[in-house]
């Protein structure tokens, strides 16, 4: 039984792991490019209530999927302009991006919910569109706690793979040889390393942080698609609830590579998921709350002991943070 | 094989003209250049040589004139634009891409396939190695590299585009006497392929080794385009600076030269956490100027923050006029009495605020010495009107942010500072660097000064003409250790250079 409930936590922190995935490889994407955008959380947000707001009166699964594609661009599209063409400061616009984005979900998420309050409904995405969230188990019940077939144990560990942790895993996969094995790949590095090195060379600095950012912002607003879906596809206050941030931190975490991230997510997934599955003997009642506290702890201690090692900096684009102007002197 | 252009002259610059805010960088400035000549650009620091240049590969834009490539008129509104028209510069700061390998920097930008083939590229790369006889391994880390071997990438990164026109910049500055030989033969066969190159430098004698022709700027305006066969060295100097000068360098004996400082077995750990400095020991006398030379990064920074008390070294002892000061923070060593000097190589980073005014950073040394609460200004902004009357030193007021300063005069001011305080040490790392021929010769003199006082010097350089001229002895590092010492009269700067790059096996090489 215990065996069963490990594979049950596994399959629920793939689960879990998945937008963490997503929202980090956006970052890397963005980062890699030179542009530190500590909006994800903020856009995971806004992505998310634009998803469900077209999910919910569409029913139609490949405008939702648009809805938080799109949604997510346009974010980054506003975190480009204001740093590529307008050079304001990247970290602040990004900490903008989080809070404005943080108070405009909450604030739609609240219109659309009570709206369709009014309207004797709820706020929800429809089965159909829900289907992304659907494992790949076929639902085997268990029927004897004594001996459970190993068909059981495969299901449900399926059960934890849906289209979001494929999609993030082949994503991971890609970039990675987008980084190392292309031209564009490339291209991309030099320019979040050393813009100045590169532009003396003819690339676009402009183009590739533009790029790089929507497209990162893609993967944020399907991270965010995915965290409504978590929750049953409404809306709840405070929806996000910090996983942007934990995807930021998991940057630091892999060491801006796409491979490791895969992992990393894969590991909070599972801490974000104990409190469901473990039950803590010598704790008072209602303690769940330490469990569940438990990512942030964890993310605490790991970003403090990785910064104290000698290669702490080892992965992180040296011209991450910093605007470009050419004719600075 | 000779490429055959269409025109005589690979650039034409025509009256070309460039501000930044209300500074006037270049001024109706001319250049002609040929196609199989290497042209040297001369001028002090802040003439606008760098401006000009950069105006050819496309960083700036000029704000009026014309410039012809090759017998056309040419916009070169990008660095893109400027290699399609076959120019390549090498800046004067290295632009590569430190964690990326040399073949990946040299490929940067290129067109071709979406997938990167690196063996394919590798062999043309080793191919162009052994066309010009270069000297590295195209698969090593840019952050691997020294100087030297950073600056080749950047020169086989511009022939790989088919630069026809190669502008180096300041080329010589970091490197050995050997490895500008080195640099020099590769030059002459660009020139003997119908290339043209473009030398920026100030330091004239080399000049003479390599250059045909000359073209002097002064304060952003052209002065003249001379052929190097034609001129003496004192000539181009007096029309650089703009007056007859004679400068030359002295170095005259103290009255009483006594050991003051002593390191032994110095080992200091640089911010990578590798061993930057290892077991070094030497001596440093008071009433003398001991030179410190070495390649960029062999731990004269990692050695000098150690003297200072900014790091704690992880062993050996060092001893200032016989006391013990190692690992003791800036601030006891002063109280123990031990006064030291430092002005360091990052002048406004470390050596001053860079957004307070002259009077202020005067009182950061200060105000230890009044030991009151209270802030005592009013000295500190007697002895910086003092400090600009006898220095020279151009600024609109007291409390113009440093910043604003030039860099000669923001080096006076730190210099001065440290030294007012009559320090029994003073260590001035590379302080010189980017000031023009006036300024360092004040530099030199108020150096020279503190010697003459009784202070012991240390002087760490690059430049092996100015070590050569006002030290009494040279102590010689490489790799973090030391080399040996040499007397500027019975060495060479060849011997020099051979210690730097091969340490103490060095000297006895070149004895036999």
């Amino acid at each position: 039984m215990t065996v069963y409930v490990l594979v049950a936590l596994l399959a629920a922190g793939i689960k879990a792991g998945a937008p963490l995935l997503l929202g980090t490889l956006g970052e890397i994407l963005t980062e890699k490019s030179g542009s530190l955008n500590m909006g994800v959380e903020g856009v995971m947000g806004i992505s998310a209530v634009a998803a469900l707001a077209v999910g919910f009166h569409t029913g139609s699964i490949a405008l939702t999927l648009l809805a938080a594609v799109l949604a997510g661009m346009l974010c980054c599209l506003v975190y480009s302009f204001m740093t590529v063409t307008l050079k304001a400061n990247q970290l602040i616009t990004g900490l903008s991006i989080s809070i404005l984005g943080g108070g405009v979900c909450n604030m739609m998420g609240a219109f659309i919910n009570n709206s369709a309050k009014a309207a004797k409904t709820t706020a929800r995405l429809n089965s159909s569109v829900m289907r992304l969230f659907s494992g790949l188990d076929q639902g085997l019940a268990i029927k004897s706690e004594e001996s459970i077939p190993f068909a059981c144990y495969v299901d449900k560990l399926l059960s934890g793979i849906n289209f979001f942790v494929i999609i993030s895993v082949i994503l991971a996969i890609g970039m990675w040889f987008f980084f190392n094995k292309t031209r564009p790949g490339l291209h991309l590095r030099a320019v979040g390393e050393n813009p100045r090195a590169a532009d003396a060379m003819g690339i676009s600095i402009t183009a590739y942080r533009y790029l790089a950012s929507v497209i990162g912002g893609a993967m944020m607003g399907l991270a965010g698609l995915f965290v409504c879906m978590n929750v049953g596809g409404k809306w709840e206050y405070n929806l996000i609830g910090g996983q942007g941030w934990l995807a930021v931190a998991l940057v630091i975490f892999a060491r801006w590579n796409p491979l490791k991230a895969i992992g990393g997510s894969l590991i909070f997934g599972i801490l974000l998921r104990l409190f469901l599955h473990v039950k803590l003997s010598f704790l008072p009642d209602n303690c769940e709350a330490l469990l569940m506290m438990l990512p942030y702890v964890i993310t605490l201690i790991t970003l403090i002991l990785s910064g104290r090692k000698k290669n702490a900096g080892a992965g992180a684009p040296a011209g991450s943070g910093s605007n470009f102007f050419r004719e600075d002197r | 094989m000779k490429t055959v252009h269409a025109s005589e002259y690979a650039v034409q610059m025509k009256h070309c003209c460039k501000s930044f805010g209300r500074v006037v960088a270049n001024d109706n400035v001319d250049l002609r250049l040929k196609w199989g000549e290497i042209h040297a650009l001369l001028g002090e620091n802040g003439s606008g040589k760098t401006t000009l240049v950069n105006m050819l590969s496309g960083i700036y834009q000029p704000d009026d004139g014309e410039i012809w490539v090759d017998g056309n008129q040419a916009v070169i509104d990008s660095p893109k634009t400027a290699y399609q028209l076959g120019i390549g510069m090498i800046h004067q700061h290295f632009m590569l891409v430190d964690v990326l390998s040399a073949t990946e920097n040299i490929i940067l930008g290129q067109k071709g396939g979406v997938l990167l083939n690196r063996r394919k590229v590798s062999a043309e790369i080793c191919a162009m190695i052994d066309q010009y006889g270069f000297h590295i391994d195209p698969n090593r880390k840019i952050s691997e590299m020294s100087v030297s071997e950073k600056q080749t990438v950047e020169i086989i990164k511009a022939l790989y585009r088919g630069a026809e026109i190669l502008i180096l910049d300041e080329p010589t500055a970091v490197l050995t006497p050997q490895e500008t030989d080195r640099l020099f033969d590769v030059l002459r066969r660009m020139k003997d392929e119908g290339k043209c190159v473009v030398l920026i430098s100030h330091k004239i004698n080399e000049l003479f080794a390599v250059a045909d022709k000359v073209t002097i700027l002064r304060k952003g305006k052209f002065i003249e385009e001379l052929d190097m066969k034609a001129v003496t060295p004192d000539q181009l100097t007096s029309d650089m600076v703009g007056y007859p000068a004679k400068l030359s360098l002295n170095c005259p004996q103290s009255g009483e030269v006594k050991p003051y400082l002593s390191v032994r077995n110095l080992t200091v750990r640089g911010i990578s956490g590798a061993e930057s400095v290892k077991n070094l020991s030497f001596d440093a006398n008071a009433g003398e100027i001991l030179g410190i030379a070495g390649i960029a990064g062999s731990g004269q920074k990692e050695l000098c923050d150690a003297l200072a008390g900014i790091t704690v070294p992880e062993n050996g002892v060092i001893a200032a006029g016989g006391k013990e000061i190692q690992g003791m923070n800036p601030l006891s060593v002063y109280r123990a009495g031990i006064h030291i000097a430092y002005v360091p190589e990052d002048r406004l980073g470390m050596g001053l605020i860079p957004s307070m005014g002259m009077a202020e950073n005067v009182m950061l040394r200060s105000f230890e010495r009044t030991g009151s609460f209270f802030l005592d200004k009013k000295t500190a902004v007697q002895d910086s009107a003092r400090m600009v009357k006898e220095l020279d030193i151009a600024t609109p007021d007291l409390l113009t942010p440093v910043s604003r300063l030039s860099g000669g005069n923001v080096q006076k001011v730190l210099l001065e500072r440290e030294i007012q305080d009559h320090p029994q040490l003073l260590i001035a790392a590379y302080p010189v660097r980017g000031l023009d021929i006036g300024a360092s010769y004040k530099i030199y003199d108020m150096m020279t000064a503190e010697k003459l006082r009784g202070a012991c010097v240390l002087f760490i350089g690059e430049d092996l003409d100015a070590l050569l001229g006002i030290c009494d002895r040279i102590l010689v590092l490489c790799g973090g250790e030391a080399a040996g010492y040499v007397k500027p009269a019975e060495t060479t700067k060849n011997e020099i250079g051979y210690m730097m790059m091969n340490g103490s096996i060095g000297k006895e090489e070149m004895a036999v």
